[in-house]
């Protein structure tokens, strides 16, 4: 957004128009008083997320390169080290990490596919949408219970494997509970990003589709030549949308199995629920730390596509 | 329907009736698959809804005989014997239906109304003053974009996307310092200056014509008129997008209660819920029936603005 707005800005620089300048000069001075008069409209939300936000975070660093709150002496890396030998800790990376990288694909290209055939001529519609939609609505502590009867280990799932002849097979305490909870977070996510989806493709100009068609341009074609390119940018932020709901998995799962899950559902929030419960600060800061580098390092790359992406339409 | 009059209506030029009969063929064919697809998600998705609102009808007999399997404080709390089918039993029509959970819950035991009302005293001010909060700062954002305030934006944004692992622990540290562990405050503050609905209402504000602010200020109105008399009027529907989206948010919160809170009275009523599912299936039932009530009647009521809500998030730059 910014990078977008400082080219414009250059461009007007290299080649003004005579009568710009003295006009921008006399904006400015009005400009200025307005700025000012504007900006004291934003101090309760700054002050609110300087204070409960990022001046803390400052502490939770600082947190993470001492020994104790106590002695308060600096260790450097130590705290990090510790966390990387931590096994409940490389245990939660990785699970979050592996749920991610599958849960994440999947729920895009399924919201994608959903939207995409709501997008043509199809009837009922709107009712399709508020079905897709209903997940997202309804609690999902109030589902729970439906959950647990259907991956029970005498639960229906099983039963329905048995007539296909294959045994039943201890859902949630197994290294299956990991995709039971692909399948919530498929479940409770695809509504909202095909939402997102769906207006990206209204957004897509009918006529560039109409001469595309008078073209001879097949639907495929002009799904993946027209269509993803006005896509592009919706699916970098669906994208960062689903990798932050996909932390938010634990919620199913602490409904689900409690606060000591099976070793293949044991998320990051699980370690730092125990954490929090055992007060132990450098442990939390440090993987505080490690956690927000990660994401700062995912969202960048994100943005970093959105943005040549992003381009190819403006041209 | 219509695909018969359209059919017909083909077939009445002599020019090319072929084609354009071959493309209506195609045409009902994609139909067809893309519906089966369609109904079955659809199926799907409505599945675990349903199954938990006819369930909440049926008496706590049927309920262990078909659940017992699986809940195994069942049995032993009725006192004498109880039936308890070998196989587990999906219902979805009760044999009979009964309101005796219902009654339960809201006449014979009111601890579970209390986690309900503790769910409303913590949901309702949150999304109230991160409205008021977030209008105000949104309307900072949207009427000049200097470099101190694109960076903060900017920041506000990396913040919103932060996972709870990473801002729970400063959450936690502030809270604790200001000694509001355990209260309600511990849920409510950190809530109120989330920096979602900044987002998005800065976003739609910035669509707001300059015009329109130009003439206001030739007719000398001042920043607090014109935030209260131009922006607010034209921000309503995505005012109310964005309060329906932060209610669904808090409604379902989870990880701030484990977290904040240590005393399970004060614990709202998506994290309790969790808790009862032991022993009472039938009144756990009942009451994820009642706490679903309120975010569906809102969404009944406005799924457009909801909509409009999800599609105005849909991006980060623009």
């Amino acid at each position: 957004m910014k990078k977008k707005k400082m080219i414009a800005a250059g461009g007007n620089e290299i080649s003004p128009t005579p009568a710009k300048p003295l006009k921008e000069k006399r904006l400015t001075k009005r400009e200025l008083i307005e700025r000012a008069l504007t900006l004291p409209f934003m101090l309760p939300s700054f002050l609110g997320v300087m204070l409960f936000f990022i001046l803390p975070f400052l502490v939770v660093i600082y947190y993470s390169v001492i020994d104790s709150t106590s002695t308060a002496n600096f260790v450097g890396l130590d705290n990090f080290i510790k966390l990387f030998n931590n096994s409940a800790f490389k245990l939660a990376l990785k699970n979050t990490g592996i749920f991610s990288l599958t849960a994440v694909p999947l729920v895009v290209i399924l919201s994608l596919a959903l939207a995409v055939l709501l997008d043509t001529n199809i009837p009922y519609k709107s009712t399709f949408r508020t079905i897709f939609l209903s997940p997202m609505i309804v609690p999902a502590a109030s589902v729970i219970l439906i959950w647990q009867v259907l991956f029970d280990y005498n639960g229906v799932i099983n039963d329905i494997t048995a007539l296909f002849g294959v045994s039943p097979v201890e859902w949630l305490k197994s290294d299956y509970g990991y995709m039971v909870v692909v399948l919530l977070f498929l479940w409770k996510n695809i509504g909202y990003n095909m939402i997102m989806f769906m207006s990206a493709l209204s957004a897509v100009p009918k006529g560039i589709i109409e001469v595309a068609m008078l073209d001879g341009c097949g639907a495929v074609r002009r799904f993946f030549m027209i269509k993803m390119r006005y896509l592009a940018s919706t699916i970098s932020f669906v994208t960062i949308m689903s990798l932050i709901n996909s932390f938010k998995v634990f919620r199913e799962v602490y409904l689900l199995t409690g606060n000591y899950p099976y070793d293949s559902m044991y998320t990051l929030q699980h370690f730092m629920n125990n954490t929090f419960s055992n007060f132990e600060y450098q442990k939390l800061s440090s993987a505080a730390v490690v956690l927000c580098l990660i994401m700062i390092v995912i969202i960048g790359i994100l943005l970093w596509v959105d943005n040549h992406l992003g381009k190819g339409i403006e041209e | 329907m219509t695909e018969d009059i359209k059919l017909n209506s083909a077939a009445f030029p002599k020019a090319k009736p072929q084609k354009k009969k071959k493309i209506k063929l195609s045409r009902v064919l994609f139909l067809f698959f893309a519906l089966l697809v369609l109904v079955t998600f659809a199926a799907l998705f409505l599945f675990p809804t349903v199954f938990t609102v006819t369930n909440s009808f049926m008496s706590t007999t049927e309920i262990s005989a078909n659940y017992g399997k699986i809940f195994t404080g069942l049995g032993t709390s009725g006192g004498g014997r109880v039936f308890i089918a070998e196989k587990v039993n999906l219902q979805l029509i009760p044999d009979k239906v009964s309101f005796s959970q219902y009654a339960t819950v809201l006449f014979k035991s009111p601890e579970y109304l209390i986690k309900f009302w503790n769910s409303m005293i913590y949901v309702l001010p949150i999304v109230i003053f991160q409205l008021v909060v977030a209008a105000g700062a949104s309307y900072t954002f949207a009427r000049a974009n200097t470099k101190f305030r694109s960076i903060v934006f900017f920041a506000y944004i990396i913040l919103m996307l932060m996972p709870y692992q990473v801002t729970l622990v400063p959450n936690y540290l502030v809270i604790n310092k200001m000694n509001l562990l355990n209260t309600r405050w511990a849920i409510i503050l950190p809530g109120v200056f989330s920096p979602f609905s900044v987002f998005i209402l800065t976003k739609y504000m910035k669509r707001i014509p300059k015009s329109i602010i130009e003439a206001a200020e030739l007719d000398g109105a001042s920043e607090i008129r014109i935030f209260w008399s131009i922006f607010m009027p034209l921000c309503k529907s995505t005012l109310y997008s964005v309060a329906i989206l932060v209610f669904i948010d808090y409604w379902n919160m989870v990880e701030q209660p484990l977290i904040l809170l240590t005393d399970q009275e004060l614990y709202p009523l998506s994290v309790f819920l969790s808790k009862i599912n032991e022993g009472d299936t039938g009144i756990a039932l009942a009451i994820a029936v009642i706490y679903m009530v309120p975010p569906v009647l809102l969404f009944l009521y406005s799924e457009d603005y909801l909509i409009d809500g999800i599609a105005y998030s849909s991006s980060v730059t623009g």
